[in-house]
């Protein structure tokens, strides 16, 4: 047994608005620069739809994450080692930009320039890329927001896998979520797996996937290895880059931007402890329905004092171990076992989790529902179809879908007894396997989300490992190339920086 | 002049290329990269790209192995010079036209297409120019050594070029009959050295071998033992 700590994600999608606060945060201090204009660390889908880049849950096109070969081993799917070599020179399964979207701006400076016209001046768009005219802009970050587009090519979405579908491209049949997507940093990553010049990393401490910018080539194999795409290509820089989870904000005990600032209150982020040593094994189950609990059976216990010596000893500190103890995460997904995480199918252990939305119960009257306000619902009648949820959640197996789904629903009709009839439904909390304590808890986690509950981050150990007198007069966070800004335009070592950096573009416009 | 350009030139080209390169890595490692441009447009590259970098690879070690190889190592396994140089014909010829095709391909799409016009660099450009025309110059001494198959030339052209290398006096004396398709092939290819530095051309030498020998496919970075060896973050540990 190894023991390593991870800062773990959940997002409890009931509860999510599309509000796009979280994306555009993220954009703001992220990828606010030429290059990665296309990128969105955070982006937020309107499901179902093919999403962004287009149809990226489609494996058998774009070929990320791990295959069990005959023999039982572990493969990214794009190939052994030798076929990413084999494939440096042209990447066959890597996006182009059209698969995202090609960015744009607008003539906004037309606007004031314009002479005396006939018609009002309008500003039209422009390619970020080429800074040619645009005729029209065909694609977007989130076309498909609140259900836009017709349903023949939404509905392209592989999660709609074994759903007879039709039916749910009539108006009284629809149905929606939101889908907020940011990097998984996942216990068995794909991307790193298929970095040939080794410059992707996971950090022991705290689990967070990293690019290592000064010797990260540009082979582009890590775009088309992340089965989630959520690697992306700086065309400016020829470098790729990736969500930080926020780490410089992680290390001083602070949520990551697009939790601090979710108006939701949806995310929330927590220490799990878990076994370094049985990530191979729980990747390469046989089943992939089994990749689930396989999951869950790598999360160590953090109360089991036998844990608690052997993670000390493996180096975890001790303010973690308490951390780990009042994890958000590990109540989520181990205790009520609501969260769940995306696309378990990709074999990548994925540690950012979802709890699956509740939705409008269809035919409310023929269920029975409105008969008694405290009986429990068939969550099968939910607008949402169960199957949809756990094609997206558990690689298809319905049965903890339902448990999640009926457990929320049983912590409403609990709580509404309690507050509006003064009556503790215990029978209610039996049904779903839960005490009601552990409803109470839930309610107190999930619906009333205070901060404090929601985000419990232990600070990082820099001085245990570093000595401050090594780093004074050093400057910070840089992008690379240690105290210069990383973008090297007009060096004698050619930057390939055809025009200056703008930062950020609204600054300057076109000209 | 041609004791400059052939006995001097070479050694401040083999300089630059090896002090540069060396520089570059050390002081600005952000800028080492491939620069590929697939993401913006995939036309043209996929097919482009491979038959460029396969015909340029035989060609490359082509040369290296042929002209530095002493001679002697041939004549005791038995090559005969004329079928040295018949090889070196054919191969390198078949390899040159993939180059010329693949290379075409890429300046075309490099120069027309509007995204990867406007974002390439002087350099990016330039080199790929320099190259083809390279490869261009190489293919046009074929005719110019099919009308002498003895082998008699070559052995000369290994001779400098081992010359350069072993510090040989006067090595300039060797080349200064050559013709000026090959003398300028030379100069064309020193002067890509030369440039080699300051160009995108760098990411060649950082051929991803060691990916197939790395053990698992994991990478994890620790704090711990990076202090431990203290040596920054370059410390990893495999799982």
């Amino acid at each position: 047994m190894k023991i390593r700590a991870q800062i773990g994600m959940v997002l409890n999608l009931d509860k999510c608005i599309g509000c796009h606060t979280c994306s555009v945060t993220c954009k703001n201090v992220w990828t606010s620069r030429d290059g990665v204009e296309y990128a969105w660390f955070n982006n937020v889908e309107t499901k179902p739809g093919v999403g962004y880049p287009k149809n990226w849950e489609d494996q058998s096109t774009w070929k990320g994450g791990w295959v069990r070969t005959a023999s039982g081993k572990l493969q990214p799917r794009q190939g052994a080692k030798w076929r990413i070599l084999a494939n440096i020179f042209a990447n066959p399964d890597l996006p182009e930009i059209d698969d995202y979207y090609e960015p744009f701006d607008f003539d906004y400076s037309h606007l004031q320039s314009a002479p005396e016209m006939e018609a009002f001046p309008t500003a039209r768009p422009r390619s970020r890329v080429s800074g040619e005219r645009m005729d029209r802009i065909e694609w977007g970050p989130n076309w498909e927001e609140i259900l836009g587009g017709e349903f023949a090519k939404r509905s392209a979405d592989s999660n709609f896998a074994d759903i007879e579908k039709d039916i749910y491209g009539q108006y009284e049949n629809t149905f929606m979520m939101y889908l907020p997507r940011l990097c998984e940093h996942c216990l068995n990553p794909s991307c790193v797996a298929s970095c040939p010049s080794g410059a992707i990393y996971k950090r022991e401490e705290d689990g967070i996937v990293l690019i290592d910018q000064e010797k990260c080539r540009g082979w582009r194999m890590c775009v088309s290895g992340c089965p989630y795409k959520k690697i992306y290509y700086n065309w400016e820089t020829g470098k790729s880059e990736k969500c930080t989870f926020c780490y410089p904000r992680i290390e001083s005990g602070n949520p990551t931007v697009c939790s601090e600032t979710c108006v939701g209150r949806i995310r929330y982020l927590g220490v799990i402890l878990y076994d370094a040593d049985r990530i191979e094994a729980a990747a390469g189950t046989e089943s992939e329905k089994d990749l689930y609990r396989e999951q869950l059976g790598i999360f160590l216990d953090p109360a089991d004092p036998d844990i608690q010596r052997a993670a000390l000893a493996d180096g975890v500190p001790e303010d973690w171990l308490e951390a780990a103890k009042r994890s958000p995460v590990w109540k989520l997904a181990m205790d009520w076992k609501v969260a769940f995480p995306l696309h378990p199918e990709y074999r990548t252990l994925p540690m950012v989790w979802y709890v699956p939305p509740l939705s409008p119960i269809q035919n409310a009257a023929e269920t029975g529902f409105l008969d008694s306000d405290r009986d429990l619902p068939d969550v099968r009648s939910l607008r949402i179809p169960v199957r949809y949820l756990a094609n997206m959640l558990t690689a298809g197996d319905e049965l903890p879908i339902v448990t999640a789904l009926e457990r929320m629903l049983a912590m409403r009709i609990y709580m509404r007894a309690k507050t509006v009839e003064t009556v503790i439904d215990e029978g209610i909390a039996d049904r779903v396997g839960l005490a009601p304590e552990a409803i109470e808890a839930m309610y107190d986690l999930m619906a009333i989300a205070n901060f404090e509950d929601r985000f419990v981050i232990p600070t990082t150990h820099r001085e245990t490992v570093e000595d401050a007198y090594d780093l004074r007069g050093g400057c910070g966070f840089t992008d690379g190339n240690r105290c210069s800004s990383g973008i090297s335009g007009g060096s004698l070592f050619g930057g390939s920086s055809s025009r200056p950096l703008r930062m950020p573009p609204e600054v300057s416009g076109w000209t | 002049m041609n004791t400059f350009l052939f006995g001097i030139y070479p050694y401040i080209c083999l300089t630059v290329l090896a002090v540069g390169s060396i520089a570059r890595y050390e002081r600005d490692p952000f800028t080492w990269k491939s620069s590929s441009s697939q993401l913006l447009r995939r036309r043209q590259l996929v097919m482009g790209s491979v038959l460029f970098h396969v015909g340029v690879l035989i060609v490359f070690f082509g040369h290296l192995v042929g002209l530095l190889t002493p001679i002697w190592i041939f004549d005791a396994i038995g090559i005969s010079h004329g079928f040295k140089q018949i090889l070196a014909i054919v191969v390198g010829g078949i390899a040159g036209l993939f180059a010329l095709v693949g290379g075409g391909m890429l300046l075309h799409r490099r120069v027309s297409d509007p995204r990867i016009r406007r974002n390439s660099s002087v350099a990016d450009i330039g080199i790929l120019a320099l190259l083809l025309a390279q490869i261009l110059l190489g293919l046009a001494t074929i005719p110019l050594s099919a009308q002498h198959l003895d082998g008699g030339e070559m052995v000369r052209f290994m001779a400098w070029a081992q010359g350069i290398f072993t510090f040989r006096a006067h090595v300039a004396d060797l080349v200064i009959d050559a013709h000026w398709i090959f003398k300028l092939h030379l100069f064309l290819g020193l002067t890509i050295f030369l440039l080699f530095p300051f160009t995108r051309l760098v990411h060649m030498l950082s051929f991803p071998v060691r990916y197939l020998f790395r053990p698992g496919y994991q990478i994890v970075r620790s704090r711990r033992s990076a202090a431990g060896a203290r040596s920054g973050e370059r410390d990893r540990t495999a799982s």
